[in-house]
């Protein structure tokens, strides 16, 4: 659906030094799909995330939708590919001192729709993000979540093939952001619109994308099913993002006990639904302790970290952890 | 003796309103008029909008600077070629509109443009994302958004006007400043003075209390 090819976008500043936000990204976006970029503040994911409307011209390589090279569109073709080209910012960007109904019949305006389709249409978007209610209400007396569902309902308003957002829920609590990002999933599964969600958290990549692309330094460093991408990430520093999500930090005191014998186990994919710790205490002559753990899911597949003390004599213990290692994706002895 | 001044005052304080009224009336709507969009000409003119173009946002910008640093009775004498031209005489308050508006068109011009850039680059981002015609965006996004401002630099201009009104009396102008001028200072009636500036600060505040009410009922920020 959309296609980057060695895109690079270089800025010259004021102080006359040249940035390359952007470094020879070749990317691929299908149709239908929730697409993360993801990566610290800095690594170019918004300059990225604005070529596939242009607010951000390219200044090497070419971009393609739908099998369109739409890298040079300028004037009236460059505004009927926005037109299909939603998009969601973090400061929601509604205008101030127009109504949540006139803020979405401006976007409807802007394509061009007539007053009936208007009349027709805005009450329908904003009853899909549940704001109905609040069709006379001004920006200013909506909560930042409300402001939001107001950018998504204006976004989805000319029924767009394209949804881009520009870290959506930055600006908004846990909770809120949890809704909007239901939001967003809803939209995406009912609407089959193509999204792009640039997030510098891994939780919001986690809770709804597909597929994720990770950028350090205006590169993309590594792109993947997000389930891959968390269950084992290949880059450095994909792992250094991953791994919050799942490194356990165990009591100081357990760390520094050293007679007794700690093993981590990861599990991924559906081997974590197995009873493999009943089957292993019953096979084996072993203790077992559970000290630590945490299952997560992850586009609903399961990764889970457990820290086991296994207890009895040795042989045994060894025994238990080959076994182990059959059936988990692995086992690891710390501070053996 | 003393009622005939009464009244004699009356009637002169009621024509010097007039002139004055009518002297503000026609600089504040040519400042609309021409004011409004030379403004709007050196914002979108700026570096990163739609009309980028630093040559014509440097000249719009200069000449809007030539104008307001001359001091307003240099402007008063200078322009008189110009004012006979378009009216026809050099006295009388239509004449005196002539310098009037030219100093209220330059001063709103520059307000303007404070306004406008005041106004979230974020909502001029999402309007263009959306595909809105630069015109659109100019009417429905710039121009609402900016419409607060735009009412609170129309009142200080107002307020400015009413005091560069008691300057054209040096050409004849009339109006409320000039008769101030007249009485109280070449004719030592202090009375006279006194109530024309007790006038002229109730005239200011009704002004600017009013202005501020209509930027304040806009605003929905």
């Amino acid at each position: 659906m959309i296609r980057f090819e060695n895109i690079s976008v270089k800025y010259t500043l004021k102080s006359k030094q040249e940035v390359e936000a952007v470094r020879g990204v070749t990317l691929e976006i299908g149709e239908g799909e929730i697409f993360g970029i993801v990566g610290t503040s800095g690594a170019g994911k918004s300059t990225l995330l604005r070529t596939i409307n242009l607010l951000q011209r390219p200044t090497d390589g070419r971009i393609l939708i739908g099998g369109n090279d739409i890298t040079h569109l300028r004037g009236e073709s460059l505004r009927q590919l926005r037109l299909t080209t939603g998009m969601i910012f973090q400061h929601f960007n509604l205008i101030h001192n127009k109504t949540v109904f006139d803020n979405i019949a401006f976007a409807m305006r802007s394509a061009g729709k007539s007053k009936s389709e208007i009349e027709r249409r805005v009450p329908e978007v904003l009853e899909l993000v549940g704001l109905l209610d609040k069709a006379k209400s001004y920006p200013s007396n909506l909560s930042g979540g409300q402001k939001q569902r107001v950018g998504i309902a204006r976004s989805i308003a000319n029924d767009p093939q394209i949804l881009l957002c520009d870290e959506p829920t930055s600006a908004l609590d846990m909770e809120t952001t949890q809704s909007i990002l239901d939001l967003l999933k809803e939209i995406n599964n009912r609407l089959k619109i193509t999204t792009v969600i640039i997030s510098h958290e891994m939780d919001v990549i986690k809770k709804i994308c597909d597929k994720v692309a990770v950028m350090s330094k205006g590169e993309v460093v590594e792109t993947g099913d997000v389930f891959r991408i968390f269950a084992v990430p290949e880059h450095p520093f994909t792992k250094q993002l991953v791994n919050s999500t799942l490194d356990l930090e165990l009591p100081r005191k357990l760390n520094e006990n050293r007679t007794k014998r700690l093993f981590k186990l990861v599990y991924r994919g559906e081997r974590a639904e197995e009873p493999v710790i009943s089957e292993t205490v019953r096979k084996f002559p072993v203790d077992m302790n559970i000290l630590h753990g945490k299952i997560e899911y992850i586009a609903e597949q399961p990764i889970g970290v457990l820290i086991l003390n296994l207890e009895g004599a040795k042989e045994s213990v060894d025994s238990a952890v080959s076994y182990l290692k059959t059936r988990v994706a692995e086992v690891e002895e710390l501070h053996a | 003796m003393l009622s005939l001044s009464v009244t004699g005052l009356i009637t002169d304080l009621i024509k010097a309103f007039m002139e004055t009224f009518l002297m503000c009336g026609i600089s504040i709507f040519i400042s609309i008029v021409l004011g409004l969009p030379l403004g709007l000409f050196i914002y979108i003119t700026r570096e990163g909008l739609f009309w980028q173009n630093r040559i014509l946002h440097l000249i719009g910008g200069l000449l809007v600077n030539i104008v307001r640093s001359t001091p307003f009775v240099i402007l008063l004498v200078l322009l008189i070629p110009v004012t006979h031209m378009l009216t026809g005489t050099t006295i009388g308050p239509l004449a005196a509109s002539v310098p009037l508006s030219v100093a209220a068109v330059a001063f709103y011009a520059r307000l303007v443009e404070g306004s406008l850039v005041e106004v979230d680059k974020g909502v001029l981002e999402a309007a263009t994302a959306m595909g809105a015609t630069n015109g659109r965006i100019i009417r429905e996004v710039l121009l609402v958004e900016a419409l607060p401002g735009l009412l609170r630099g129309l009142t200080v201009t107002v307020v400015s006007l009413v005091g560069y009104t008691a300057m054209a009396g040096i050409v004849g102008g009339g109006g409320v400043g000039d008769l101030a001028i007249r009485f109280g200072y070449y004719r030592y009636e202090t009375n006279v003075m006194i109530i024309t500036v007790v006038l002229l600060i109730v005239l200011v505040q009704v002004i600017q209390s009013l202005g501020e009410l209509i930027a304040g009922e806009t605003d929905k920020r």
